[in-house]
């Protein structure tokens, strides 16, 4: 029992290394002979040094975090060597950049964060989500910011452009998603078929967005003719995106369902497919579900395939068979690229910052969605 | 509410290897019956083909007869649906559905399939099979609480009330025991003793005494090496099995010195 | 024999059976069809850019000449992202595996997850609006300090928006990518391993190099691999963030052009030979991908293999 509970927490590699008591708590920079307050004492001194060095070339926050960073870096290093040898030297070196990449890596996150929240939030207001762009012209955005008047337009259009072919994606993925993953675990089993499909599946997970659009213009163009840019193609182009997600999701967590489960069924005399409908599936369903709710966040933010097979529009379409069609990703897009009024672009630049900021929340809801879902239908246990 | 089982040149493959070799062996009704080995004899895998478990596993297939009252199992145009509903089996681990109730884990194998039961009848074939499987007052209470929550014992006697509900007329037992604690293995072998007066029972064990418990007769199979198939070699009254029995390598098997 | 009673009512109910495993079958086989079919349905719509006289393709010097310079162009933008993104990357997913609180490294898991949710065209706007006013200064400076280095000859563009802004966008795009799979393989290493080599003495960071980094190198390939595939294919960073033009070596100007970008600046115009131009160059981009993302599949495959003996 003893040997386990080491193994489970050996992954603390502090616990094993058999550390003087001191360094319990502290990274591994406190590990040895440097004191406690090393580490803060040397973030403190680099940060006197980095505001100084900072205010030399044109303060900012910036300068100041990536001047204290480097001092903090190198000091560190430089007397953990000095005082514990060339070994803990190193060590303190590489744990100083692997927290450095981390916080460099944090920051783009929290740039974008911010942003669209901070820009994104004058533009959300009842007019922007209940109307769409119909009638509005470089002329009225020109009024609006001379005027100071309330921009008008919004992403009504573009927000029931991506639920339909969100919806309509999903409605297509699902079912030959789920259904080739029944097949490629339940029926197909190793099979030269089942590898073929395996294969394939993994070619469609690396089609580029973009490719993906193409190959659904493609087969509607020979179909209905060069033009035909509605919403349905949307929906399939980014079905091919979708489908190869909602496939490996689903094999994973039919893999998982133990095969007890199957043979206990059979051996009841129940038929394959009601085993795999009545025990594996339900068995399976939160792991499921919580893989096609990532494969829908994952496309309801596509731009590029949109841009390529539903065209752009200024109003409500609510027919996924006819006539183009906006998302939000190909409106936050549009309005950037192509201001509805060239000479003031402000309010095309709020209103798609306005969209990035619903898009944002859709995906991030969708994403907790599906952990919740994950923890939600998972098969009760305990007594 | 019970059938024989006779069994006729049956060799077991799985793809081209031969996994066993020329059974032939009768299983009376309402007896309980116990095949004993060495690990990898074959035993399992007969029993599997049994009630036609054996062909669930890619390449699983075999030759031979397997008669029920004198239907063959695997004449051609016979479902293994329906045999597996005449010819129940319970399995080394035990295995509730973990998505489901203990009522509904016990009423599984008609609920699964379809079948309409009105709620009377659900409630009493649930009693019925609970009580038949010693296990009903232990969890009356409790019957819409996962089946997963209960301990490994009563999970295996879960799993054989499970069994007994769709009214089967064999019942094949694939080392029921060897994952429960010795209360939990005695509770199993008394039920084994009352399952016997309404059902044939048929059951694999690693352990000689289990055997020398709870069966009629007694079945040994034996493997002459690895890559070998296995083979019945000898099939007798349990007591002459264990006392006197006909071959030299039972009676090593039996005694300890071997296996 | 006399009818075998188990017969009786053989076949009922094996409707079911067969219905669902031929839907199941069907699927398969569907996205098979549809692959295969959309495969072909793109080559006839391409067709034309390579039978047609070449002056009338782009440039007017045939599809090669069209397309050399933006697969140029989609190789750089991919290759400064990589060289940033890899060892970031890796590093982040040491920290999250090795280095942080046990508490917190489930919930960092979490943020890179989301923070490769965040859709593309999001970052395209953020690099659009923010990150490349925001390097311009930089772009100065590298201009003035480094301009003898082609790579950085200037003038540096005013607006910010280069190969190199976008390059940084896509490494942000594909960081997530990279760590996650990385964190993954990270978390596999053996424990023995681990535990031999700090019991001989070693330091974190030389368990790391002993046991960690030796274990999960192939892993680290194909997630990097992938992450190239990701930043090969990227749309909207690169078609939001460059001021497109001509193939040029500086990074700190306005010019190159990636596919895929150059797919979506002009799909919604093109007609007749542009627009099958455009499909041929996104055939180009399909085969491309393909080829990087079979490497880190392969890769991914034999190391499945070995792992098993560890």
């Amino acid at each position: 029992m003893s040997a386990t509970t080491t193994r489970k927490t050996s992954n603390d590699s502090r616990n094993v290394q058999n550390p003087p008591p001191v360094a319990r708590k502290r990274n591994s920079l406190a590990k040895g002979h440097l004191p406690r307050w090393a580490v803060p004492g040397i973030a403190a001194a680099s940060l006197i040094l980095g505001a100084a060095a900072s205010t030399l070339g044109g303060f900012s926050v910036a300068t100041l975090a990536i001047y204290t960073a480097i001092v903090f870096v190198i000091a560190s290093t430089v007397i953990t060597t000095l005082v514990e040898g060339p070994r803990q030297g190193r060590n303190a070196l590489a744990t100083n950049l692997v927290y450095a990449a981390f916080l460099l890596a944090l920051i783009p996150l929290a740039s974008v964060l911010f942003t669209v929240l901070q820009k994104g939030l004058p533009g959300i207001n009842t007019h922007f989500l209940f109307h769409s762009m119909n009638g509005i012209t470089g002329a009225v955005d020109n009024a609006s910011v001379e005027d100071g008047t309330p921009v008008l337009g919004g992403a009504y259009h573009a927000v029931i452009g991506t639920l339909l072919i969100t919806l309509w994606s999903t409605v297509i993925s699902v079912p030959v998603g789920m259904l080739t993953a029944i097949y490629l675990v339940e029926y197909g089993k190793n099979g030269p078929l089942a590898r073929a499909i395996t294969f394939f599946v993994d070619v469609m997970t690396g089609i580029p967005s973009i490719v993906a659009g193409l190959f659904a213009t493609a087969l509607f163009a020979v179909l209905l003719g060069p033009t035909a840019r509605m919403g349905i193609v949307a929906a399939v182009a980014l079905s091919v995106l979708m489908i190869p997600t909602v496939v490996r999701s689903t094999e994973e967590m039919l893999k998982i369902v133990p095969n007890e489960l199957r043979e206990a069924a059979y051996a009841l005399g129940v038929r394959k497919w009601r085993t795999i409908a009545k025990v594996v599936i339900p068995t399976a369903i939160s792991g499921i579900a919580s893989g096609v709710t990532l494969a829908i966040a994952r496309v309801i933010g596509e731009t590029a395939p949109i841009l390529v097979t539903a065209g752009l529009a200024n109003n409500i379409n609510v027919n996924v068979f006819g006539n183009w069609m906006a998302t939000l990703p190909t409106f936050i897009y549009y309005q950037i690229l192509t201001p509805t009024s060239p000479t003031n672009v402000d309010p095309s630049i709020q209103r798609a910052w306005a969209a990035a900021l619903l898009l944002i929340i859709m995906v991030m809801v969708l994403n907790l969605g599906a952990r919740l879902v994950a923890g939600l239908f998972a098969p009760k246990k305990g007594r | 509410m019970s059938k024989r089982i006779d069994v006729k040149d049956l060799n077991v493959y799985y793809s081209k290897f031969l996994a066993v070799e020329d059974v032939n062996i009768e299983i009376e009704a309402k007896s309980v019956t116990a095949f004993i080995g060495p690990s990898g004899c074959g035993k399992s895998t007969f029993l599997r083909t049994l009630n036609r478990m054996h062909e669930v596993i890619p390449g699983g297939r075999v030759e031979g007869e397997v008669l029920l009252d004198g239907d063959n199992l695997y004449e051609s145009g016979v479902d293994p649906v329906t045999v597996r509903s005449q010819i129940g089996m319970v399995f080394q681990r035990p295995n509730p559905f973990p998505t489901m109730s203990i009522k509904d884990n016990v009423l599984a194998g008609v609920k699964l399939n379809g079948k309409k039961i009105s709620r009377s009848d659900a409630d009493s074939l649930v009693e019925k099979s609970l009580r038949g499987a010693n296990l009903w007052n232990e969890v009356k209470d409790r019957l819409d609480k996962p089946g997963s929550g209960l301990s490994g014992g009563q999970q295996q006697r879960l799993c054989i009330a499970r069994t007994i509900a769709v009214k089967p007329q064999v019942i094949l037992m694939d080392e029921p025991c060897s994952a429960l604690d010795p209360i939990s293995t005695l509770a199993i072998e008394d039920l084994i003793n009352e399952l016997k007066s309404e059902f044939t029972v048929v059951i694999v064990t690693h352990n000689m005494q289990q055997a020398a418990r709870v069966s009629d007769k007694t079945a040994f199979f034996n493997i002459a090496g690895t890559g070998k198939p296995g083979k019945l070699i000898e099939y007798a009254e349990t007591a002459t099995i264990f006392s006197n029995p006909a071959v030299k390598a039972t009676e090593d098997y039996v005694s300890g010195r071997f296996g | 024999m006399t009818t075998n009673a188990l017969r009786r009512n053989g076949s009922k109910g094996q409707a079911g059976d067969k219905i669902f495993s031929g839907a199941a079958l069907g699927a398969g086989i569907l996205i098979l069809a549809t692959l295969l079919a959309v495969a072909i349905f793109l080559f006839i719509q391409a067709l034309p850019t390579f039978t047609a006289d070449p002056t009338l393709v782009s440039g007017g010097e045939g599809f090669l000449a069209y397309i050399f310079p933006i697969v140029i162009g989609t190789v750089i933008a991919a290759a400064i992202a990589l060289l940033i993104a890899t060892p970031v990357g890796i590093a982040v997913a040491l920290f999250i595996s090795h280095y942080a609180p046990r508490r917190l490294a489930a919930g960092l898991g979490y943020v890179i997850d989301l923070l490769a949710a965040i859709p593309s065209v999001i970052y395209g706007a953020w690099g659009y609006l923010v990150l490349a006013p925001a390097l311009v200064p930089s772009f100065q400076w590298l201009a003035e300090n480094l301009g003898f280095i082609p790579v950085f000859a200037g003038p540096a563009s005013q607006t910010g928006k280069t190969i190199l802004t976008a390059g940084i966008v896509l490494a942000v795009m594909v960081l997530p990518i990279i760590t996650s799979l990385s964190r993954e393989i990270f978390l596999q290493t053996p424990k023995l391993h681990e535990e031999a080599a700090l019991a001989l003495g070693a330091t974190r960071w030389e368990m790391i190099t002993m046991s960690v980094l030796p274990f999960a190198r192939p892993g680290i390939i194909s997630a990097v691999m992938l992450g190239l595939g990701r930043a090969l294919g990227e749309t909207m960073a690169v078609a939001l963030v460059l001021s497109t033009g001509g193939l040029i070596p500086s990074l700190i100007k306005s010019g190159n052009q990636t596919i895929a970008a150059e797919i979506a600046l002009n799909f919604p115009e093109a007609f007749g030979l542009r627009l099958a131009e455009l499909i041929a160059a996104g055939l180009v981009l399909f085969v491309i991908t393909l080829v990087v993302n079979l490497i880190a599949r392969a890769i991914i495959a034999r190391h499945k293999e070995f792992s098993g003996a560890n």
